[in-house]
Order: C-alpha cells, then structure tokens, then sequence
C-alpha cells in the first residue's frame, strides 16, 4: 500500500494527475467545440442562442459544473507547473552544447519539449477568454427574443468581437496551440497512467494527431468564419 | 578498402573535480585511422597529453564491446554519439567527418554529479537496484527445465527489458534527466516473469520512490530514452512501470 498523499507526491502520482486532468480537458474541449459549432448555422444565431440559454436554464447547477471545470483546469495548471520546475530542477547543469534528438522512436520536438509554454499560453487564453465572454455575457450582452421568449443575445457579442482582426487573430492562435498541446499531449497522456502496448502506440498516436489537426481547425475556423461573414 | 586517415578537432569537457567550475578544451589530432574507436582515439590523444605532462582525459569504459555499460558521454548533443543502439564504444571515427570539431560533454543530470571530466558518478543506479530490483524469495535447487512454462512472446518482452546495462544513457539524453526507462527495464524484466512476479508491486514502490529521492526527472514521455539506448530497450517499460505502480497503490504489500 501506498498512502495517497505519498502517491500523489511521486513522479508517477503526478503525472497521473496530470494525464486524468488532461483528458478531461480534452474531452470538455471537444464538448465545446461542437456546441460552437451551432455558431455557423445561419439563422442569425438563433441555434447558438438557444444552445446557450440551456445553460442557463441549469440554474444553480451551471455553477456546479462551472467551478469543477475550473478546479480541473487549476489542478492541471498547478501540476504541469510543478511537475516541470522539479523536471528543470534534475538537471541544473544544461549541456553547455545542447542536446540534439537521435530521431527514430523518439518523439522530441519543438512540441513536445515546450509543452509548458504552450500550457502557460492556453492558461492566458482560458483567463481573457474567460472574462471576454462569460464575463461580459453578464455585464455586456444584450437581450434578444426569440420564439416570444427574452434570451441573453450572447451571440451578438461573439459576432461583435470577431468583427475586430486582433481578437480573430488571438483565438485563431489558441485552437492552433490547442492543437500543438495536444500533439503530444493526448498520447502523452495514455502512456503516463499504462494505458499502453506497443501495439496501441501507433494508433493512439494517430488519433492524437487527428484530434489535435480537429481541434485546431474547429477553434481557429469558426472565428475566421465570422470574421469573413 | 581502407579510407584515407582524418584529422579531426576535439571539443571535450575538461573538469579537474566535482567542485570544479570545468571548461571546454579542444584538441586536434591528426592520422586518425577512420576504423578506429571513439575510445581508441581518446587513448591516442591521452599518449599525447601524458607525455607533453597534461592530465589525461578521463573517462569510464571496460569491455570496449558494448556489453557492460561502462562507457559513456554526449558526443555532438547525443548520448553515446550519433549512431543508434551504439555505446559509443562501439562508435568509429568512419562515421565523423575529415576535419569535424566533435564536442564531448560528460552525462549531466544533478543525479550523476562529475567526478572528473568525462567521468560521472551513476551510483544513484546502483541505489535504486539495491531498492528492489530483485527477488528475494529463496527459489531453492534449479527446477527441472520447463517445469516453468514461460511463453515465448513474455520470455522475449522480459530478456528485451533486461538487456539494459545501466549505462545511464535515458537520463543523459531525457530533457528532465529522468532515470524511467533505466527503473522501468529492471521492474518489467522482474514483473513479466513468475519468478519476479510475486513481489513486482511492492518493487515498484520501493524503486520508483529511490528513483525520485535521487534527484531525476519525471518522465514526460518524449522517448528520447528509447533512441539514445544502446540496447534499444522501449519505452513501453516506463508504461508497464506505471501500471505497476499504481497496482501497488491498492494492493497490500
Ligand atoms: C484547454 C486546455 C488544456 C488541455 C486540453 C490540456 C491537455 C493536456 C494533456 C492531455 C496532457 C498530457 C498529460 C500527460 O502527459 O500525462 C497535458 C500535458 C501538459 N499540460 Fe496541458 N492541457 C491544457 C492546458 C494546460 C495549461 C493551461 C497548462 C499550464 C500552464 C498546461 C500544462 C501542461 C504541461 C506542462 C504538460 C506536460 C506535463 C509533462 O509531460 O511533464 N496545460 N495537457
Ligand atoms: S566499455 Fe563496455 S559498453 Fe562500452
């Protein structure tokens, strides 16, 4: 037996955290995806308006599912932080040359050795991004009828904001470095709870891929789409 | 057919101790027989030092035929040299190039510390062997041969996994100077078969936590442990490490 507390604090234990985190980030990822996707229907939001105010109609259990989908973004963020500083920590001394990939099964690349900038740079988007529209769903968004029924225009202020190129631009670079995470983040995550069999390793790898290409062109697509409108 | 001979610049880390700041010198050497050894051409060079009074370059090997582990340092960023499922004793002066400047750096990882140039301190291995990498119920006489049916796939996996000879090359080369493929190959040879079986959780336990009190890195699964092995050991151990790990987080020894 092992005592949690000590599980949790061991290489493995982390990244196990980190892999289960992850995952259910992906998962929430592709979830919101294609709820966004309801933004390209042409009913002058319509759709995207009624998906919305379904949430709300969650009442008080919105925020139930809000603060879990923040505390598992807070614990992936604490640990892929710590998990890193202990790993720069293991090797004080850098090579004074640098290091250089033998290539063949390795899988180092500019992708998968910064994983934590790319990390911190979907952590600065979840908080702009946070506050750009959750935020300002509240404080900023009008009201629309639809049906004879009062809703939160909520798609009047995406539409709005993609009208400006620097927000395009800034969405656009999150889904591709979305997809640059999890280039090598979703097979990562597989290997690092044993989830793995050479067999496997290809395939899982492959799909890890396609959804990373998916995810990407999902998230930088639909801003552009509304800004070409 | 014998190749012209080379001249070739040496770019090697010179480290007078383990307090030592450590520079780098660089060293030419001419008439370099292309069919020689990387070592060989280390102990060409030392001649040279011996007699002029200098230092000689230090640096670990034994066998000379990449079988014991003893060998090993960075040469141009890679862990025993360019080639792979080589220990750079095994490395020949063919594959550089006529008038290359080659950089040779020591294993650096805050869990091998210098010693003296090229020379460091792997015992931190040693130390997670002795954690557990073995099995200590007394198994008595040899047993009649195959009263033990292993079959032949897991009696493959498991020899694949202990063909590692420690030579500390997955730290070398892993960003995090991670010890996981090193830890892994010891607890999947064990595991995968009946004899080490029995007790491969709580050897799990017991190595994966001397591997972190060491001082290495956790393993962020880039595999550049796998084409930096001289043994091609791959990275699949450090996945069935995990799962034994975490086997032993529920069971009850
Ligand atoms: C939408 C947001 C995100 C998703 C879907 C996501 C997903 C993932 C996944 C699946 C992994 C692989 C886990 C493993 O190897 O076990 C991972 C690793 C990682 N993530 Fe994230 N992540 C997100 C945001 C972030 C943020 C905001 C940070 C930190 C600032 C971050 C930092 C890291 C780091 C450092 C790793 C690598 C850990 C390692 O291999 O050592 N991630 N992420
Ligand atoms: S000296 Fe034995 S493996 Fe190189």
């Amino acid at each position: 037996m092992i005592p949690l507390s000590r599980a949790l604090e061991s290489s493995i234990g982390r990244k196990f955290v980190m892999s289960i985190s992850g995952i259910a980030l992906v998962l929430f990822v592709i979830v919101h995806l294609l709820g966004n996707l309801t933004l390209l229907v042409p009913d002058g939001g319509v759709a995207f308006n009624k998906y919305a105010a379904a949430f709300e109609d969650l009442g008080p259990f919105l925020y139930v599912i809000e603060m879990g989908l923040l505390a598992v973004i807070l614990i992936h963020i604490f640990w892929g932080v710590t998990v890193t500083l202990k790993n720069r920590a293991a090797r004080k001394k850098a090579y004074k040359e640098g290091i250089k990939t033998k290539g063949g099964p390795s899988n180092m690349t500019l992708l998968s050795a910064n994983m934590i900038f790319s990390g911190i740079f979907l952590g600065i988007f979840i908080v702009v991004h946070l506050w750009h529209f959750r935020v300002r769903k509240v404080t900023e968004a009008g009201k629309i009828y639809v049906e004879g029924q009062e809703m939160t225009n909520l798609y009047g202020l995406v539409v709005e904001a993609f009208q400006h190129p620097g927000w395009v631009a800034f969405y656009m670079a999150a889904g591709l470095v979305l997809g640059f995470h999890l280039r090598h983040g979703f097979w990562s995550a597989f290997q690092s709870v044993g989830a793995m069999k050479p067999e496997w390793s290809g395939a899982i790898n492959a799909i890890g891929m396609f959804i990373a290409v998916l995810l990407a062109i999902g998230f930088l697509g639909i801003p552009l789409y509304l800004f070409l409108m | 057919m014998a190749q012209e001979s080379m001249t070739v610049h040496l770019k090697v880390w010179r480290q007078s101790g383990p307090e030592d700041e450590g520079e780098f010198r660089t060293y030419t050497q001419e008439d370099v027989n292309p069919d020689m050894s990387f070592l060989e051409l280390l102990d060409v060079i030392n001649e040279d030092l011996i007699k002029s009074g200098e230092d000689p370059i230090e640096f670990d090997s034994d066998c000379r035929e990449g079988i014991c582990g003893t060998c090993g340092c960075v040469v141009n960023g890679q862990a025993h040299g360019p080639e792979r499922g080589t220990t750079v004793c095994q490395l020949h002066m063919r594959v550089f190039r006529h008038g290359e400047t080659i950089v040779v750096e020591p294993w650096r990882a805050d869990g091998f510390p210098v010693i003296k140039d090229l020379v460091v301190d792997r015992t931190a291995l040693d130390r997670i062997i002795a954690a557990g990498g073995y099995v200590s119920v007394k198994t008595g006489p040899k047993p009649d041969a195959n009263s033990l049916k292993i079959p032949k796939p897991r009696a493959d996996a498991a020899f694949d996994a202990a063909a590692c000879i420690g030579c500390g090359a997955c730290v070398a080369a892993c960003p995090n100077a991670s010890a996981s493929l090193f830890t892994g190959a010891k607890i999947s040879h064990l595991a995968m078969l009946p004899q080490g079986k029995a007790e491969s959780t709580r050897r799990a336990k017991r190595m994966v936590e001397q591997m972190d009190e060491e001082g290495f890195g956790a393993c962020s699964n880039i595999g550049e442990c796998e084409a930096a092995c001289p043994k091609e050991i791959s990275i699949d151990v450090i996945a069935r490490m995990r799962r034994e790990y975490l086997k032993s987080m529920f069971t009850s020894h």
